[in-house]
């Protein structure tokens, strides 16, 4: 309903099926063929059964394909540079959250603070830029083993690979080929940390603030008299407890991530549907942005199941229940 | 009167020494002090433009394009030879301006909306807050992207659609607020001497949503910044020329390799001014929120 609101309030619905070569007849035909002559709530009835037969229009910024087709092609690089982006995410921010809290008010907190603070400010495509500059660029001039500048994966890699799922990094080890994991990994890190920074942020100050609160019960006073030592107490005892909220933050950020694809990929030139919704957008297609949309809300409700998951994995209480 | 006076001075008490004792904790943050200096300083720098860049937006040094920075040309000179120093200062005014704009909007649409959606409840509660959720379930870049697509690609569409993807987060917030207060008994009181519904809701209740109104709207200043130079970079907004700080990175990322300093300045200052009002928004929310203060 989201979708088809804002895709009649914002543009002309026909406009999807029409080229400048388009005649009035054939305006008038595709109207008819659409039901688009009749009233908004016969509309959106058609509308809905086309999206449940799987017909979500055709994608003029791809030649008139079919969008399922291209979402098919295109999404499973989204989806492989997004978990890697969560990846990073969960760990660079949880350790930095468990130090955060621990050394409250010192010269650390302080530190990762800025850090994580730095990834919410900073510009997502300027980043992606720079370090481009640095570990593409330079490290080349400097003859270092320089990082990837676009794309997936090394067109010349021989023999040529040939993926299965469209996940490259699980299609090299099904096909058991080192050479190709690691190269698809190589390109996999800037991306991916450029995605991911921005919720580092996020993971981080969730971490430190459950963790605090976690440090202060009563059952970890008790763990410490024991004797326990603080490693134990902190990694054993209260981790968990503090890892809830965490897991939250994450699955939203999760959903996030996919908002935040159309910059990154377009940056690193990653074929997955951010950089087509961009394109897409751009020559007013909006059955692509529709296509994109669904995805990332089809996404965003499967993140949360997940987090429901791992909540029942982590506390008993909810487990029983 | 010299009464009434008196016990006017002892209502507000309490809220004296709970805005000094917020200051002290603020004056106690040396990363709110940062913030506050680098917000301070762009908005210095966007008020006299003018005075504080060496050279017009628009000037152009034709015999010296793509020069590294140097004395003459502290941040160096662009494709077309204008001075990227002069530029970003320029540019200030843009993002700075446009960002202020936009805020001003979503808060004021936000407070209207959340609070006419908490005060009264049922079906005008029902309708708002289904809009909003449509809007929030939508990816917000895509959201705003569409929106500037259709309505044309210039900078006040821009605004308009940033406007229109920001207020529904910031309405939940303010409606919040003000189904937390609506039940407490001074607004029974304040219906009770005969206080109508706008009275009650803009004077009454309102101000307990002015801390976290004005943290969100902080965040929100940073957040708009970003969110408007990302979808320049995309080819919304400013046009061909213009002096903004999204634009201009974009420009900069074909010379990336030979002239990076192009696109490095003007993300520097995207970066430092984002960053300013995030440490501000970041401190404030500490002091300002009694849970986090401990």
């Amino acid at each position: 309903m989201i979708v088809f609101g804002i895709s009649h309030m914002v543009g002309d619905p026909v406009a999807a099926y029409v080229s400048e070569r388009t005649s009035e007849d054939q305006i008038k035909q595709v109207i008819r063929q659409r039901g688009l002559d009749q009233p908004l709530y016969v509309q959106y009835v058609i509308y809905l059964g086309d999206l449940l037969k799987g017909d979500w229009g055709l994608t003029r910024s791809m030649g008139d394909r079919p969008v399922t087709d291209v979402i098919r092609e295109f999404f499973p690089a989204t989806l492989e540079l997004t978990m890697a982006a969560l990846v990073m995410m969960l760990v660079i921010g949880i350790p930095l959250g468990i130090l955060s809290a621990t050394r409250k008010d010192k010269m650390v907190d302080h530190l990762s603070r800025i850090f994580a603070l730095s990834g919410v400010s900073m510009p997502v495509f300027w980043l992606g830029l720079l370090l481009l500059l640095v570990f593409y660029y330079y490290f080349q001039i400097l003859g270092l083993p320089n990082l990837p500048g676009s794309g997936r994966i090394d067109p010349f890699i021989y023999p040529p690979f040939k993926p299965i799922t469209g996940l490259y990094l699980i299609d090299s080890i099904l096909e058991g080929r080192l050479d190709v994991f690691l190269d698809v990994l190589a390109h996999l890190i800037l991306p991916a940390f450029v995605l991911g920074y921005h919720g580092v942020a996020l993971i981080t100050r969730m971490m430190r603030s459950s963790m605090l609160e976690v440090l202060r019960q009563d059952y970890i006073t008790l763990a410490r008299s024991k004797g326990l030592s603080e490693k134990v107490v902190i990694y054993r005892h209260a981790l968990k407890n503090a890892m809830i909220p965490t897991i939250t933050v994450a699955g939203l950020a999760f959903g996030s991530l996919l908002t935040g694809s159309p910059l990154t990929e377009t940056v690193f030139a990653w074929p997955g549907i951010g950089r087509w919704a961009a394109g897409a957008i751009l020559t007013t297609d909006f059955s692509a942005i529709t296509g994109f949309t669904i995805v990332a809300a089809l996404v965003y409700v499967f993140a949360n199941l997940i987090v429901d998951l791992v909540y029942a994995a982590l506390d008993p209480r909810i487990r029983f229940q | 009167m010299a009464k009434k006076q008196s016990s006017l001075a002892e209502d507000l008490q309490p809220r004296i020494r709970e805005i000094r004792f917020s200051l002290h904790l603020l004056k106690q943050n040396p990363l709110v002090i940062l913030g506050f200096a680098i917000t301070a300083l762009m908005m210095f720098t966007a008020v006299f433009a003018p005075w504080i860049a060496p050279y017009g937006a628009e000037e152009r040094f034709w015999q010296a394009n793509l020069q590294p920075p140097s004395w003459q040309h502290l941040f160096g000179t662009d494709e077309i030879g204008g001075d990227i120093f002069s530029r970003v200062v320029w540019a200030t005014r843009v993002d700075l301006g446009l960002a202020l704009l936009v805020v001003i909007g979503i808060e004021v649409t936000a407070v209207l909306v959340g609070s006419i959606s908490g005060y009264l409840g049922g079906k005008v509660d029902e309708v708002l807050m289904r809009i909003t959720d449509m809007l929030l379930a939508f990816p917000g870049l895509i959201l705003a992207m569409a929106v500037a697509a259709a309505l044309g690609r210039n900078l006040t569409n821009l605004a308009i659609a940033l406007m229109i993807v920001g207020w529904p987060g910031d309405a939940r917030l303010i409606r919040g607020v003000i189904l937390g207060e609506r039940s407490k008994l001074y607004v029974e009181a304040a219906r009770s001497v005969g206080a109508g519904r706008p009275r009650i809701i803009f004077l009454h209740v309102l101000p307990n949503a002015i801390y976290p109104l004005l943290v969100s709207a902080t965040l929100d200043l940073g957040g708009t910044i970003l969110a408007f130079a990302g979808l320049s970079f995309l080819g919304f907004g400013a046009g061909s020329g213009a002096a903004e700080w999204g634009y201009m990175i974009s420009l900069g990322r074909n010379y990336l390799y030979a002239s990076p300093w192009v696109a490095t300045f003007p993300g520097l200052a995207i970066f430092f001014t984002v960053m300013g009002f995030n440490l501000v928004g970041d401190g404030l929310r500490d002091v300002l929120d009694p849970r986090l203060r401990r």
